[in-house]
C-alpha cells in the first residue's frame, strides 16, 4: 500500500501536490465499489446458509441415492429451483472470496489482473456447466 | 515489491503470540479456497454424472464410496462446516460484537469444536447403516 507514496517521496514529489490518500486511491484501493462488494459477500453468505441447510436436509431425506432417485428429485421444481439458486449464489460467493484473497496476496499489477481475469472465467465456466446440468435434468432432457 | 531496507518494518505475522483467532482466521481462507476448487469440482462432477446417465453416475458413486472418496468427502465436509461457522462468526464481528478478548477466544474455539462435531455427526448419520 505504501509503495506508491514511498516511490513519490524518492522521486522528490512535493508533499501536497497530490495528497497521499488520493494517490493510493487511484491505483490500489476501493474506488466507490468496495462497500458494494463487501455487502454482496455478506448477503450471499447468509443466503448460502439457508440454501445449504436446505440441501443437506433434502439429501438426508432421500430414500436412496440411485440414479433414478436423483433424476426424480431434480425433476421437481421444489428441488431444481433452490438448486439453481444454490449454484448461482455459490459461484458468486466464490468469485468475490477468491478476489479478496488475490487482492491481498498478489501485489504485481499484471499478475493481479491476470489472476482475477482467470478466476472470473473459471467461475463463469463452472457455473454454466452446473446450471446447464440441473436445467437439463429438470426439464427432462437427461439420459434415462 | 520495492522496499527500502533502511526503513523499519511494521510488526507482522511473526511477532504476535499465536492464538485460536489467528488459526480460525487463516483457516477461513484455506477452507474457502479448498471448497472453491475441490468442492466445486465434486459438485460439477456429481451434477454432470446425473445428467449423463446411469453409467456415468455409477462411476461417480463408485469413487464417492471408495475410501479415497470418503476421505475427500470427510475433508470437504469439515472444510464446509469450518468455513460456515467461521463465516457466521465474521458476521457477528461485522456488527461489532465479540471483540472482547475472552469472548473472541471463546467463539474462535467454538467454530473449531463445532466444525468437528458437525462433521462427525453428519458422517455418523451417513455411515450409520454400514456397521449396524
Amino acid at each position: 500500500m505504501t509503495t506508491e507514496i514511498n516511490a513519490a517521496a524518492h522521486a522528490g514529489a512535493t508533499p501536497g501536490e497530490t495528497s497521499p490518500s488520493k494517490a493510493v486511491g487511484r491505483t490500489t484501493g476501493s474506488t466507490k465499489h468496495g462497500a458494494g462488494h463487501w455487502w454482496q459477500e455478506r448477503l450471499s453468505s447468509l443466503a448460502l446458509v439457508v440454501l445449504f441447510v436446505w440441501f443437506i436436509v433434502s439429501m438426508l431425506r432421500l430414500p436412496d441415492y440411485t440414479h433414478a432417485t436423483m433424476v426424480e428429485w431434480l425433476s421437481d421444481p421444489t428441488a431444481a429451483v433452490p438448486m439453481l439458486l444454490l449454484i448461482a449464489t455459490t459461484f458468486w460467493h466464490i468469485k468475490m472470496g477468491l478476489q479478496v484473497i488475490v487482492e491481498d496476496y498478489v501485489h504485481d499489477a499484471g499478475n493481479k489482473l491476470f489472476t482475477l481475469a482467470l478466476i472470473n472465467f473459471l467461475v463463469a465456466l463452472g457455473a454454466a456447466f452446473a446450471l446447464f446440468a440441473v436445467l437439463k435434468i429438470a426439464l427432462g432432457g437427461g439420459a434415462a | 515489491m520495492h522496499r527500502n531496507p533502511n526503513r523499519p518494518m511494521s510488526p507482522h505475522l511473526t511477532v504476535w503470540k499465536w492464538g485460536p483467532h489467528m488459526l480460525v482466521s487463516i483457516l477461513h481462507r484455506i477452507t474457502g479456497g479448498a471448497l472453491s476448487f475441490a468442492g466445486v469440482a465434486a459438485l460439477i462432477w456429481w451434477l454432470m454424472a446425473i445428467d449423463s446417465g446411469e453409467e456415468a453416475y455409477e462411476t461417480f458413486t463408485g469413487w464417492a464410496t471408495h475410501w479415497t472418496g470418503i476421505v475427500v468427502g470427510l475433508g470437504l465436509t469439515w472444510a464446509f462446516f469450518q468455513h460456515t461457522l467461521s463465516g457466521l462468526r465474521h458476521l457477528a464481528l461485522d456488527i461489532g460484537a465479540g471483540y472482547e478478548l475472552s469472548r473472541n477466544k471463546f467463539w474462535s474455539i467454538a467454530t473449531l469444536v463445532g466444525s468437528l462435531v458437525l462433521t462427525i455427526a453428519l458422517w455418523a448419520f451417513i455411515l450409520r447403516g454400514l456397521w449396524l
